[in-house]
């Protein structure tokens, strides 16, 4: 479903090029759920929005549902977003000036959906998340918890191949949380492919496999002694 | 979509109303500066007879030489004797002279005081020339011409003034101590600028009311009512007699050239008529003639008032300060909302469908400030007289050619200022904005 190779992403500026990615390999398969962690800065979040295709990478190859994406031009790569990538965000990222159920809309809009279909899709996905009776209501009037639940039904609203959420439970409290990872284990029974960034080890651990990354390179767990480290502190937290 | 988009825009517009409002008073502010001189500059320069102006021309001669012309230019009008011998030469399909007359007309209700009107005296050839409309009869023929007979063509104000708008011909007017009988009645006809009569008129006047036969008037003795330009070398006479056979310009020649031939025909014969008043000793110039068109004419007679030139360019560059102001607030607007840029286009939204929306929204405003830009100019044609010759300013009017104008120009005006905040918002990088929430 994912797969990149030799993947690498620099920054470059008159003195100084930093690499955000170097040599970065991952293969993720329909289907799969798949925790990312690794500590600030390392490139967890540089790694999401380059498989969200919003952003370009330097070097490498990358491969979803099949295509090599990185000759694609603007137009193509917006056409994939929108037909088989969901973003669930940490800060929900809702547009405040639009109302549950056009927030919703948003990208089946940009698919050219008929309205009739664009409406049962909207409302079948509010249902899922348990806010149909607030279609009408605007973000600030919704909790953390419900928008969040809003940015999911957003993203599943257009049935996307593949679901990439950045620290979907970041801005939550305990139990919002617990109700938004529930939702996307449940998302992920049904068949979809998930990519989760998360700094939080218990919710990595509900994932069906880890992926770690250092210094924008995935690192074998088992030789990378920071991470045993990192798991003895929480251990003893 | 495009409908979505617009309903986007109202949305976006509404909630910030104040910003809109400047946006918006800004657009019709400039606009109704703009359309407001514009519509006194289309009077001023409009083509008055457009269907034949390239037709129609007048012919000029030297008659006063280098030493006395102006600027090598021969003078605007001709003499009694260069007039009769273009007419008597008929070297073209069509031709006229004329000046300007003004007549004490006695009404024929008793107990009325008499009162003037003006017109000019010109041969039949005028009518048709000019394609003047009748309302009834015709004007005199080239008979009439010959025979010096007292007909007149009366505009439709005396008509009505007389007769109380009835139709009139075969019936008598009493001008100047002389019976009339009435050959026509010309319906409203005022062409702006008044093109065949930039000699004794500033292009601007109310439509002429009395048309009389050159020569009677001539036999008659009624003088010219307009200018008289004997130049500093021109020879005055002391008699009317020798005025008339003098130097003294005050005759407007027309004539009426079908094509490039009988335009080169014609120049051709001003040229040997000239040559041959050389070797007859009147002349001791090189043969100096001019053939202008009707466009050509009205630009050498400078038609179009240099203040109405000014006026346009500096409303022009007000509008154009005004859309600077508008291109700064749309950026302010278009930028603060990096952040729904950034969700629209990880959502799937390409560069496209931002230009579009953004535009979409940009040309709500500048419809708002067109609409603005019409009431406004509405306003604006009132104070028109403030800044032009009375005659001119009365002339502007908002017609739906101009309300369109406004609001095309509006739409389009800010549909391409906003441009520029359009790219930039277009240029937004998704994933900054999304790591930065």
């Amino acid at each position: 479903m994912l797969k990149m190779t030799h993947l690498s992403k620099v920054y470059r500026t008159e003195v100084v090029e930093t690499y955000a990615l170097r040599d970065f390999n991952i293969n993720v398969k329909e289907g799969e759920f798949v925790a990312v962690t690794g500590p600030s800065g390392s490139g967890k979040t540089t790694f999401l929005t380059i498989a969200g295709l919003l952003e370009t990478f330097t070097g490498g190859h990358y491969h979803l549902d099949g295509i090599e994406v990185s000759q694609l031009n603007d137009n193509a790569r917006s056409k994939i977003r929108n037909e088989k990538i969901g973003f669930i965000f940490q800060a929900f990222n809702l547009i405040p000036d639009l109302n549950v159920y056009d927030n919703v809309e948003v990208p089946l809009r940009y698919r050219g959906m008929k309205a009739a279909e664009r409406k049962q899709r909207i409302m079948d996905a509010l249902e899922r998340v348990g806010l149909a009776s607030r279609a009408k209501h605007y973000p600030a009037e919704l909790s953390g918890g419900q928008q969040q639940r809003v940015a999911i039904a957003r993203a599943l609203a257009g049935s996307p191949r593949l679901l990439l959420a950045d620290e979907p439970t970041g801005n939550l409290d305990t139990q919002m949380a617990r109700g938004v990872m529930e939702l996307l284990e449940e998302i992920h029974r049904e068949g979809a492919t998930i990519v989760m960034v998360t700094h939080d080890p218990e919710l990595a651990a509900r994932a069906q496999r880890n992926v770690h990354i250092i210094d924008g390179q995935v690192v074998d767990l088992a030789e990378e002694p920071r991470f045993h480290a990192h798991n003895a502190r929480v251990a003893d937290a | 979509m495009f409908l979505h988009y617009l309903q986007l825009g109202l949305a976006s517009l509404r909630r910030n109303p104040l910003l809109t409002a400047l946006m918006v008073m800004s657009i019709g502010v400039g606009v109704a500066a703009s359309m407001v001189t514009y519509a006194v500059f289309r009077v001023v320069s409009s083509d008055p007879i457009p269907q034949k102006s390239s037709r129609l021309f007048v012919p000029q001669l030297d008659n006063r030489g280098p030493r006395y012309n102006r600027n090598g230019e021969p003078p605007d009008a001709l003499t009694y004797t260069d007039a009769m011998a273009l007419m008597q030469a008929r070297r073209a399909p069509r031709q006229t002279m004329l000046y300007q007359v003004g007549l004490s007309v006695m009404p024929q209700q008793p107990g009325r005081l008499p009162f003037k009107a003006l017109g000019y005296a010109t041969f039949a050839d005028f009518f048709p020339m000019f394609e003047v409309p009748f309302l009834y009869g015709r004007g005199w023929n080239a008979d009439g011409d010959d025979a010096r007979a007292p007909v007149v063509v009366i505009g439709r104000q005396l008509n009505q003034r007389l007769f109380g708008g009835a139709d009139s011909v075969g019936r008598t007017v009493v001008m100047d101590d002389q019976a009339y009988r009435v050959a026509g009645v010309i319906d409203d006809w005022n062409p702006q600028p008044r093109f065949f009569d930039m000699f004794s008129s500033n292009g601007y006047a109310d439509p002429p009311q009395i048309f009389v036969p050159f020569n009677f008037a001539v036999a008659a003795g009624i003088e010219t009512y307009g200018n008289n330009s004997c130049g500093s070398g021109g020879k005055r006479g002391s008699d009317r007699e020798s005025w008339l056979r003098g130097e003294c310009v005050w005759v407007s020649p027309w004539v009426e050239l079908d094509d490039a031939a009988q335009v080169q025909g014609y120049r051709s014969f001003l040229e040997g008529y000239a040559r041959r008043l050389r070797e007859a000793g009147r002349f001791g110039w090189a043969p100096n003639v001019r053939l202008r068109d009707v466009r050509q004419w009205l630009d050498y007679r400078g038609a179009v008032p240099p203040e109405s030139r000014i006026a346009l360019a500096v409303a022009i560059g007000f509008f154009i300060i005004c859309l600077v102001n508008t291109i700064g607030l749309l950026l302010a607007k278009f930028l603060r909302r990096a952040p729904e840029i950034g969700v629209r286009r990880a959502l799937g939204a390409s560069r496209r469908h931002i230009y579009l929306q953004f535009l979409a929204e940009a040309g709500m405003v500048g419809l708002a400030g067109g609409a603005l830009g019409v009431l406004l100019t509405g306003v604006g044609m009132f104070g028109i007289g403030l800044v032009f010759q009375p005659q001119i300013a009365c002339l502007a009017h908002l017609d739906l050619r101009l309300v369109a104008l406004s609001l095309a120009v509006a739409i389009a005006a800010t549909v391409l200022a906003a441009f520029y905040p359009t790219w930039r918002a277009a240029q937004v990088q998704p994933a900054w904005q999304l790591k930065s929430n």
